[in-house]
This record gives structure tokens, C-alpha cells and sequence, in this order.
């Protein structure tokens, strides 16, 4: 690291950086279940295997007397080679940050059974019934094992390993039809149907027993018991998948008494386009741009937890430059992104579009520095494997690029910062739609494995970037943002807060791009066919604009492509408390507790 | 004597005395209407509130502060079907979600148009693969205009829309099929159904006849097991 790196003040109020307590931990289990735990020892692989019965018990203690109480991940693997079926859970300790305590359950992969970690961590909700969707994973206990993602019916579950799909042309790219040989064809002119669809073989549909109307209500169940005292009924409402306030296609089936919430059920999986199964598909620099598409709003950062992950895999240097520019395009999407999401929660809110355009005219701003950085306003596609495709340009709106980013830093967005602060904080209606709705208390927050703005909006200051920093985050200084009292009207605030944090990252960031003009921007290693040096595992994770996004990937030695490649979608397990903040408010409150999750589909659904 | 084609393409022989044939004009009804019907519904196309995906970011950025949508009259963006005239398909249109579209396009009023934005809605895009993606919306819609790119850019969806303007300009109330048919139900597209996999009702008696002779194939095999055993 060259010598432009600031020294970091040495007060007294900096927050430390964290020992890692994963190794103390591992310890402590060892020693308290010693013939249930045991090293997983495959080469390149990390954490705990446990016993499937002994797993609830492991989990308690883990949060209960050894500080992990945060469950932030929990993917499905297949190991068809081994047989099995394996669980993966990270857990991270809120108080003490630092690396994920890993631990992993193996079952038999005929009658794949593992004992459900939901009642001990409500988080675990959705990603277990996702692994029972996508994989076929039974989880004993689970209070509501249904399909999340696929509908009720689907056939099979389309993860594993052996399960192909209608399109299916090879195991792994790259394709032989499209090279070396690039005899392309139509994927539809090889299917009898002419359409991206399969069926099981002999299955002949009588027409009947599938009433599109009836199919796309299943699920929702219309309860008629009446309250005692009132002679009221409660009703079950659909809300969505179409709906303006859902922020795409997002549904969610109400139950009410009168006006009020007695009832939440998400439903999703609208948007659910196979990222998983295409990412095992494609060689690993071939998933950026497809990064790029989970939170479609963010996907400058998107691509920087992928490329850190893969980067553990293949153990990349990054040179600095490289490591400065990464900063600075997650800061400004980051900025970005709540430009975006205050527009729409404010939408919701009722101050209807007029918020909206005042921030996206500075949103464009950003745009236009990514198009003319990485050729696309949205979809970047930028990070690469030890560096950045591109160096900055040289000119952005006819202005040089430093000058551009000084004016943006310095100028244009604080200036807009504090105009909607102005306008929009103080003002009546946001403050009594906004002050006591929606409200998660911070044990809730950890419970549900909440992240980002959500989770530190109620009182906890965790931040991947201060807890486990990557780049150099660590040599930044920048404060936590965090507010206390859980509500909607916290969350708008703590968007600005971190906005400011991001501008002060930003300023700090500026000199070190000047500084390094001119440099590498990307190490030696040929980004083309890449294989990984080693087999193994890694989790390479991000504090996202929306929260902790995190990427599970396995790769065997010399391939060029994931074994198992796993999203932890920040806005998919802040939805599992969702329903928990709409209890007891009315229907209009819940479009906007919704907005102040802030979702976007394409990282809910993937 | 002159010969005027009409609307319809057909000819009416009217004779006009030979001082008048300047002053006169023989037309027909809808060739006087067209213009004036095309002028208004060109420029008032209101579009279904409606985002599927990444690509209904860069449409919020059509309708938002600097590429300003509303300059072809196509800012109010409505949230019910029965209001718009104009559907932007705009993102991937998966499996668990097409009936729910086809459902959308019959709930709108004539006369409707679809616009299909980006590579997923008119192809399936990078997601063309995935088990859960429809290749293409036209598999289910009518699209009249198709408009590359992942995610096109506001720029590209503006001219994709004045593409639907000139596309509107060549309509005709006489040739319009909106104002054809008997039957006012005769235009709803069949709604597919969800079964183990995307089913297209058009598609019923193929599937049938395909499992018929997977059916077949297998009874043949267990009696060639049975036969050998
Ligand atoms: S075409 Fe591209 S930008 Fe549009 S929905 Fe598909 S993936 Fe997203």
C-alpha cells in the first residue's frame, strides 16, 4: 500500500477494528459438543459440520451464550457427487463484527431432513423455505414450508444438481454450440412446444383443474371467523403483484379487521429469474453482468461482493487505484440508491412525484458518470477479478472527470441533500405518517436477520464496512450511521445520514484518485478463461446500499466455473419482517413500511 | 366523371359536374375522422403503471425529471388496466407472472397497444435460459413495438414510443379491428395456466397428444422388460 493512504486520526473515539472471535468460538463448540462437531476438512473449505439432530441445540448456544446471534445466510447445497444434501448457515456476532462462524449440516440426499432453525432464528424463514423450493430440502419444524419462489405444483426442484431445464444445452459454458464450433440455433426450434417450457413426461392436462383465476389466488386463504364483542368478519385482501405502490411485482396477501392489519403473507417469486441456476451455468466472469441484474439499482456495488468473493477463490491482488475507484462507485451508488428509494418511500407517503424529480436529476448526474465510465447507465458490468474494467474517463458532460466528481462531491449533491432535508423532513405529514409506524425494535431486527438502513435505523450500529471491512475501508473515516427509534420516519432519516457518510467517504477518496492518476487499474492475472487455482469455498460480502448482500460460492480445482453459487439478497430476508411492522396499522401504513424497507424485486425474487 | 378511392380502399363513382371539380372532394367518413381520431390518440397514449423489472427503472427515468415523457402526452401513468391505452412491458416476464399479464391486457380497453421494452420482454434476454423465464412476451400478447436493448435507455424508449405514434398515424376506424367485431368477448387472449410448467391453453391438445405417446413409449418399455423377463 503506497504512502497516499491517509493515516487515520489516533483519537480516542475511532472504532476499533475487530479481532476475530470466529476461531474462539469454534473452540468453545468443539469443546461442548465434541462428538457432534467436527472440522470440515475437505480442502479449501471451512467451519463446522454438525449433526442434523444436534443443529437447534448448536444454534442456541451459538446465540444465546457465545454472542452469534445474527443469522445472516443460509443456502442449500447439493453435493450429487457425495450424495448429500448440505445446509451452509453464517453467522456473524453483532457486538464483537468480524468474520462469519460457518457452520454446515449434511443429510442424505434421497430424504433431505434437517431440523428447522426458524423458531430460534425467525431470519431463517424465507432462505429455508427457499432451499425446500429450489432444492428440496425438508425442514422439520418449519411453521410454513411452502414453495416461495416457483408456485405450488411446479415440478421438481429446479437447484439440484440433476434437475434440467427446458432450454438446457450443457452442464457448464462455454456452450459447444457457440464455441469453438458457434454453430448458434434457436434454443425454441429444438423444443416440440416452441416455448422455454417442459413437462413431465406422460403429464396430460384436462383443462379443468387449472382455472387461471382460482391459480393465481392459491395460497391465500379467506378466513370468516368473527371477532368476539363486534360482529365483524376479517377479509383477506390481495395486494399486487400488479400494484403502483409495490415497487414492482411484489405481492402480498392482507388479512384485516376493518382497516387494520391482523395478517401479512408475502408472496413472491414474480420475478424469479433463475439466477442461481444460470450462474452454476456460466464461467465465473460470465455472472458479473448478471450481478449487475439482482438490485438493478445498485449494481456497481453488486458487482464488487461478487468480485470479492471471487477474489478470495483465486486469492487476487487489487491494485490501489483500483481499490479507490471501487470506493468510489459503491459510495456513489450508494448515493444513488437513496436518492431512489427516498423518492419512492416519499412517493408512497403521498407527497406523489414531486420529491421524486427533484432527486433524480442529481440521480443523473451519477448515471452519466457511470455511462461514461463503464458504458451503461445502469447495468455497469465493471468490477473484474483483481481490479476494474476501465479506468475513469477523461471527460464526463463535457467537463473533466475530476472536476466533474469535485463539483458532484462538493456541490451538487449536498446541495440537493440539503434541499430535500429542507422541504421534506420538518414537513407535517411525513412526520405523522412516518414517527411510530412501522416499528422494529432492535432484537426484532437481529432476530429477523434485518440488514442495512432497516437494521440500523433500530438502534444497531452494525456495518459490514466497519464490522468486516474489505477494500479500504478501514482506512476511511466515516461514522455508522444509526438511529434508534425503529420507525419509518428513522429510516428516511438514516438514508440521509448515510448519504452525508457516503460524501465525507467520497471527499476523502478524491485526493487518493488524483494521487494515483495513471496508474493500473487491474492486476496481472488475464480476466478470459479464468479457472480457480484451488478447490474451496468462499463468502464474499458487501454492506449494499439495502443491506448485507453476500455471495456463497464453491468451485472444484482447475474449473472454470461455481460448483454452487448462492445470494444473500439483503432486500429477500428484510421482507421476513415485514409483517411483524404492519401488525396492528392500517392498509395505507403498509405501503409505506414497505417503502422504507426499500426492495427491489430483482434481488427479492433473482 | 371521377373516381375517388375511398377508406376502405374501394372505389365510389359519383359523378361531379366538371365546374365543380375543384371544390369538391369525395371522401369517406373515416378518411375525415382518421386524422383527427390518430392527432389525439397519438399524443394522449396513457400507459399502465406497470414495472416488471430492471428495465421499468430507465421507464421511471422516461417519466421523471430530465427526459420528461410528458412532452407526447404519455406522463399519466395509470395504475388500473381500464384506463391505459398503452402497455410497456418492461422487464422479464417470468413463468409465475405471464397469466397475470395476459389477464392485464384483456382488462384494458380498446383500443390497447403493447410496447415491449428490453431484451427479456421480447426474447427472454440474458435470463432466456432460466426455467422460470418466458422467451419472449409475444408468445402471449400482440406486440406492436419492440424496443432493444438491456436496458434500453430513455433515449431509446422515447423512440420507441414515437415509433408507436407513427405506427398510430397509419391506423384507420374503417380497418381498425377494434371497431369490427360482433362479439365484444372475441378479442381476449387466452389467460395460460399454471401447472407443473407454463401451460398455453392454445397449446392443450399438443400436450395431450405428447404425453399420449410418452405414455405409449413407456408401456412399450415394460412390455419389452416383462416380455424379456
Ligand atoms: S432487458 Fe435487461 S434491463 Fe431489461 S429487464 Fe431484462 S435484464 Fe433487466
Amino acid at each position: 500500500m503506497s504512502d497516499t493512504i491517509l493515516e487515520a486520526p489516533a483519537t480516542g473515539d475511532q472504532p476499533v477494528v475487530f479481532d476475530n472471535p470466529v476461531d474462539e468460538v469454534t473452540a468453545a463448540l468443539k469443546e461442548r459438543f465434541t462428538e457432534f462437531v467436527a472440522d470440515d476438512t475437505r480442502p479449501g473449505y471451512g467451519g463446522l459440520v454438525v449433526s442434523a439432530d444436534k443443529i437447534v441445540e448448536v444454534a442456541e448456544a451459538l446465540r444465546d451464550d457465545l454472542g452469534f446471534n445474527y443469522l445472516s445466510s443460509v443456502t442449500g447445497v447439493d453435493l450429487i457427487e457425495e450424495d448429500k444434501m448440505e445446509v451452509v448457515y453464517h453467522a456473524y456476532s453483532i457486538d464483537k463484527g468480524g468474520d462469519a462462524m460457518v457452520l454446515k449440516v449434511q443429510v442424505d440426499r434421497d430424504n433431505p431432513v434437517v431440523p428447522s432453525l426458524t423458531p430460534t432464528y425467525p431470519g431463517a424463514d424465507f432462505q429455508e423455505r427457499e432451499a425446500w423450493d429450489l432444492l428440496g430440502i425438508r425442514f422439520e419444524g418449519h411453521p410454513d414450508l411452502r414453495r416461495i419462489l416457483t408456485w405450488d405444483g411446479f415440478h421438481g426442484h429446479p437447484l439440484r444438481k440433476d434437475w434440467k431445464e427446458p432450454f438446457f444445452e450443457e452442464e457448464a459454458k462455454p456452450f459447444g454450440s457457440r464455441w469453438p464450433a458457434g454453430e448458434v440455433f434457436r434454443a425454441e426450434e429444438k423444443n416440440v412446444y416452441g416455448k422455454n417450457v417442459q413437462y413431465p413426461e406422460g403429464w396430460a392436462p384436462s383443462g379443468a383443474e387449472y382455472e387461471a383465476e382460482t391459480d393465481s389466488y392459491a395460497g391465500i386463504t379467506y378466513s370468516r371467523e368473527s371477532t368476539p364483542g363486534l360482529k365483524t368478519e376479517k377479509v383477506t385482501v390481495n395486494m399486487g403483484p400488479q400494484h403502483p405502490s409495490t415497487h414492482g411485482v411484489f405481492r402480498m396477501a392482507l388479512t384485516l379487521d376493518g382497516e387494520t392489519i391482523v395478517g401479512l403473507k408475502p408472496v413472491m417469486g414474480y420475478l424469479h429469474r433463475n439466477h442461481e441456476k444460470i450462474g452454476e451455468r456460466n464461467t465465473f466472469i460470465q455472472n458479473i453482468p448478471y450481478t449487475d441484474r439482482l438490485d438493478y439499482i445498485s449494481s456497481m456495488s453488486n458487482n464488487l461482493g461478487y468480485v470479492l468473493g471471487v477474489e478470495k477463490l483465486m486469492e487476487a491482488e487489487v491494485p490501489e487505484r483500483a481499490e479507490w475507484i471501487r470506493i468510489l462507485m459503491a459510495e456513489l451508488t450508494r448515493i444513488s440508491n437513496h436518492l431512489w428509494a427516498l423518492g419512492f418511500l416519499l412517493n408512497d407517503m403521498g407527497a406523489l412525484q414531486t420529491p421524486m424529480i427533484y432527486y433524480y436529476i442529481e440521480r443523473e448526474l451519477i448515471l452519466d458518470l457511470f455511462e461514461a465510465t463503464a458504458g451503461s447507465r445502469m447495468m455497469c458490468n465493471y468490477m473484474r477479478f483483481g481490479g476494474v474494467a476501465y479506468d475513469l474517463p477523461d471527460q464526463v458532460r463535457d467537463q473533466p472527470v475530476m472536476d466533474f466528481l469535485h463539483d458532484l462531491v462538493y456541490d451538487r449533491l449536498p446541495r440537493v441533500l440539503h434541499q430535500g432535508d429542507e422541504l421534506v423532513t420538518g414537513n407535517e405529514i411525513v412526520r405523522a405518517r412516518g414517527i411510530g409506524y412501522g416499528y422494529l425494535s432492535a432484537e426484532d431486527a437481529i432476530a429477523f436477520s434485518a440488514a442495512g438502513p432497516l437494521l440500523r435505523a433500530s438502534g444497531v450500529p452494525y456495518d459490514v464496512r466497519r464490522a468486516n471491512p474489505y477494500s479500504y475501508y478501514e482506512h476511511l473515516d466515516f461514522d455508522v450511521a444509526v438511529r434508534y427509534n425503529g420507525d419509518i420516519y428513522d429510516r428516511y432519516l438514516i438514508r440521509i445520514d448515510e448519504m452525508q457518510q457516503s460524501l465525507r467517504i467520497l471527499e476523502q477518496v478524491l485526493p487518493h484518485l488524483k494521487a494515483t492518476e495513471g496508474a493500473s487499474i487491474i492486476g496481472s492475472k488475464p480476466q478470459y478463461a479464468l479457472r480457480m487455482p484451488n478447490a474451496g469455498e468462499a463468502y464474499g460480502r458487501v454492506e449494499n446500499p439495502k443491506g448485507e448482500l453476500g455471495y456463497y460460492m464453491t468451485a472444484k480445482r482447475r474449473s472454470a466455473n461455481p460448483e454452487r453459487y448462492h445470494v444473500r439478497a439483503p432486500s429477500f430476508i428484510n421482507l421476513t419482517a415485514l409483517e411483524k411492522m404492519c401488525m396492528g396499522h392500517k392498509v395505507a401504513d403498509v405501503v409505506a413500511i414497505l417503502g422504507s424497507i426499500d426492495i427491489v424485486l430483482g434481488e427479492v425474487d433473482r | 366523371m371521377t373516381t375517388t378511392p375511398n377508406g376502405n380502399g374501394a372505389t365510389s363513382e359519383i359523378e361531379v359536374p366538371d365546374e365543380l371539380a375543384n371544390s369538391v372532394v369525395i371522401t369517406s367518413i373515416a378518411k375525415l375522422l382518421d386524422p383527427i381520431y390518430n392527432w389525439s390518440r397519438r399524443n394522449s397514449l396513457w400507459p399502465l403503471g406497470f414495472g416488471l423489472a430492471c428495465c421499468a427503472i430507465e421507464m421511471i427515468c422516461t417519466a421523471a425529471s430530465r427526459f420528461d415523457i410528458s412532452r407526447f402526452g404519455m406522463e399519466v401513468f395509470r395504475a388500473s388496466p381500464r384506463q391505459a391505452d398503452l402497455m410497456i412491458v418492461s422487464g422479464t416476464v417470468t413463468k409465475k407472472m405471464a397469466p397475470i399479464i395476459v389477464r392485464l391486457y384483456n382488462q384494458m380497453a380498446e383500443p390497447r397497444y403493447v410496447l415491449s421494452m428490453g431484451a427479456c420482454a421480447s426474447g427472454g434476454g440474458p435470463f432466456k435460459e432460466g426455467y422460470n423465464v418466458v422467451d419472449g412476451i409475444d408468445k402471449f400478447l400482440p406486440v406492436d413495438v419492440y424496443v432493444p436493448g438491456c436496458p434500453p435507455t430513455p433515449q431509446a424508449l422515447v423512440n420507441g414510443l414515437i415509433a408507436m405514434q407513427e405506427k398510430i398515424d397509419q391506423q384507420s376506424i374503417a380497418t381498425a379491428p377494434w371497431y369490427r367485431k360482433s362479439d365484444p368477448g372475441a378479442d381476449l387472449l387466452p389467460v395460460p395456466l399454471l401447472g407443473p410448467d407454463l401451460v398455453d391453453v392454445r397449446q392443450l391438445d399438443l400436450i395431450r397428444k405428447e404425453a399420449a405417446a410418452a405414455n405409449e413409449r413407456i408401456e412399450a418399455e415394460a412390455a419389452a422388460v416383462e416380455a424379456s423377463a
